[in-house]
């Protein structure tokens, strides 16, 4: 229980700390998903605490994980089409400059090579 | 709570309409896409006002529980005056937009298919599903579901047109939005995991301040203001609400950001009514005025007319938070109270309509000349002439000034905050109609100069969609005459949830 949570609290700090900090789409959509596994093990803690006597679990968080991971499913398909999308219109996926500034793109590392 | 509400089926369809048809029209395709829309938009404006009736002539919640399954097992769905208001506004702004929208997605007879008509209308309606379903979900994890459902309809349509800056636009707010819904959901646990329960009536008997509640709290209201774009989280709303075609930008600035703001709501004023102490409000507030007064002097430095809205968007959602000082911290029955709470409202919905009607005549504008420069739009006035009114009308309601509902808003915000002694959000809201009266003043005194040699419409513009920009700018004005005084309407089923509370 105790090192489950534990888990659940890195992988979301983990998760924060990468969505906040990278500058690049790609690795934020990686990192909200692992800010999402510790949230859904967290759901499962929550479960597991909850249950009666007798019981292996409370359902209702395992209901609600489903749907959960469903929608985080979904977000990351919808940001992995916008981020194919812009790659293949641009050539780099850059959030960070300025359109309308008319300033050369720097170079971008999330090239292929 | 039940012996105060009644059973009614109207909630979940106000909810399963635009979701059933949104489903039909991806089943008959772009061809009949339109006739489809042009069946189910009055259908469910029927439906909001039919919801509206009902709870003004019972003067009570309506309550539908799925399945009959009673909460905390079940869900339940219920329709407050507020709810009743909100669900009123946001189909008559949904079907403003169908007509306005309607030539611009039409699909001709005898031309080749195009996939813009098809994708618009299935997430016009799709928005209005997540709304409704937003403003009468009872269950947080279910208004979590409600919540996404809005995201994952407003983000294509900023996308809808494709360009390479309205990808990124769309792109940058669903990473935005990705950091609200899971900061959302990691709260919603945390209070399963204390209480036991998502019920938001159970809630607030329940609640008690304690670490986990705050913790809760503060993760969840985080994650709506990245939604509601509350500053400092407000960077993704200017390229996005810019990028849109007009009505997409409509739906969004006038209802969008709204779904997520009357969250933050719910779940301070509804179900955690013990949590909510000075010190939150006043944070919550100073943020919303730092909106104000930056929101509005952005505006005023940008060169293109849809930013210029943007920007006012982000402004003008800063007033509505000053609710929570003003509404908040005394006990609802109290007058002021009801003042503040009144006039927050206002705000909302007359900005709903100011800048439904602003974003829908800079469309027109930019339609009609190929670009929307600013410094190039002189003379405007004299080829569209019912543009430039609805734009200025909206404006006018975005200054606060009399007759219209943003000067109702502000005046009940003001006379609120004079009652209580927090004058300092006083000078927030006069300081912040002045920079809107400019930032308004700059675009109409440039469309009034007399024409330069650049003005020269470059394609027609339908007339039909000039008076439906007109009427709804109208709207905001209209909404002046409603009476200077707290609305009884809104206070429905606010009262019985405070007794739960109390109990």
């Amino acid at each position: 229980m105790t090192i489950f949570a534990a888990c659940a609290a890195l992988l979301m700090g983990l998760g924060l700390f990468g969505l906040i900090t990278n500058p690049q789409p790609l690795r934020k959509i990686v990192a909200f998903n692992i800010l999402g596994s510790g949230v859904f093990l967290l759901f499962g803690i929550v479960a597991r605490r909850g249950a009666a006597a007798g019981l292996g679990a409370d359902p209702v968080p395992q209901a609600l994980v489903i749907t959960g991971i469903v929608v985080a499913f979904a977000a990351t398909a919808m940001a992995v089409a916008l981020l194919l999308r812009l790659f293949a219109d641009r050539g780099d996926t850059r959030l960070d400059h300025e359109s309308a500034a008319g300033t050369e793109p720097a170079r971008d590392d999330c090239r292929p090579p | 709570m039940t012996d105060a509400a009644s059973q009614s089926v109207l909630p979940v369809l106000g909810i399963m309409l635009p979701a059933t048809g949104m489903l039909l029209m991806l089943l008959v395709g772009g061809r009949y896409v339109e006739w489809l829309a042009l069946v189910l938009l009055p259908a469910g404006l029927a439906v909001a006002a039919a919801i509206f009736a009902a709870v003004w002539r019972e003067g009570h919640t309506l309550t539908y529980v799925v399945g009959g399954w009673q909460p905390p097992l079940g869900i339940a769905l219920r329709a407050d005056g507020l709810s009743a208001a909100m669900m009123l506004v946001t189909a008559v702004i949904i079907c403003a937009t169908g007509l306005f929208a309607g030539p611009q997605f039409s699909q001709p007879r005898g031309r080749p298919e195009r996939r813009a008509p098809l994708v618009f209308w299935t997430l016009l309606l799709a928005i209005w599903a997540a709304l409704n379903a937003v403003v009468v979900g009872a269950d947080l994890f279910n208004l979590y579901v409600a919540l996404e459902l809005l995201t994952f309809a407003a983000v294509p349509l900023v996308a809808l047109t494709g360009g390479t800056e309205t990808i990124e636009a769309a792109l940058r707010y669903l990473l935005f939005a990705l950091l609200g819904s899971v900061s959302y959901l990691i709260g919603t646990v945390l209070l399963f995991a204390a209480y036991g329960t998502l019920d938001i009536a159970l809630l607030s008997a329940r609640v008690r301040p304690e670490p986990i509640s705050w913790i809760a709290a503060s993760l969840m209201t985080i994650g709506l203001i990245a939604k509601t774009a509350l500053f400092p989280l407000h960077l993704w709303l200017p390229p996005a609400h810019a990028g849109a075609p007009a009505p997409g930008s409509a739906v969004l600035s006038a209802l969008v950001v709204k779904g997520s703001f009357f969250l933050i709501v719910r779940l301070w004023f509804d179900a955690m009514p013990g949590l909510l102490n000075l010190a939150a409000a006043q944070l919550l507030a100073g943020l919303g005025a730092a909106a104000i007064l930056l929101g509005s002097i952005l505006a005023l430095r940008q060169s293109r007319l849809k930013l210029l809205i943007a920007y006012s968007t982000v402004a003008q959602v800063g007033y509505l938070f000053l609710i929570f000082p003003l509404a908040g911290a005394a006990a609802a029955s109290e007058p002021a109270s009801s003042i503040a709470w009144t006039g927050g409202w206002m705000q909302l919905f007359s900005h709903a309509f100011a800048k439904a009607a602003m974003f829908m005549a800079a469309g027109l504008i930019a339609e009609a000349l190929g670009h929307d420069r600013i410094a190039e739009l002189g003379g405007i006035a004299r080829r569209l002439p019912i543009s430039t009114l609805a734009f200025a009308l909206a404006g006018l309601s975005l200054m606060g000034v009399p007759p219209s509902g943003g000067f109702v808003a502000k005046w009940l915000l003001l006379l609120a905050s004079v009652m209580q002694g927090q004058w300092w959000w006083a000078a927030v809201i006069l300081l912040g109609g002045v920079l809107a009266g400019a930032y308004v003043l700059i675009v109409v005194g440039k469309a009034l100069a007399p024409a330069g040699a650049a003005v020269a419409p470059t394609a027609p513009v339908s007339r039909r969609r000039e008076v439906v920009a007109l009427t709804v700018a109208l709207g905001a004005v209209l909404l002046g005459l409603v009476p200077l005084q707290p609305s009884e309407l809104l206070q429905i089923g606010r009262l019985d949830v405070h007794a739960l509370a109390a109990r």
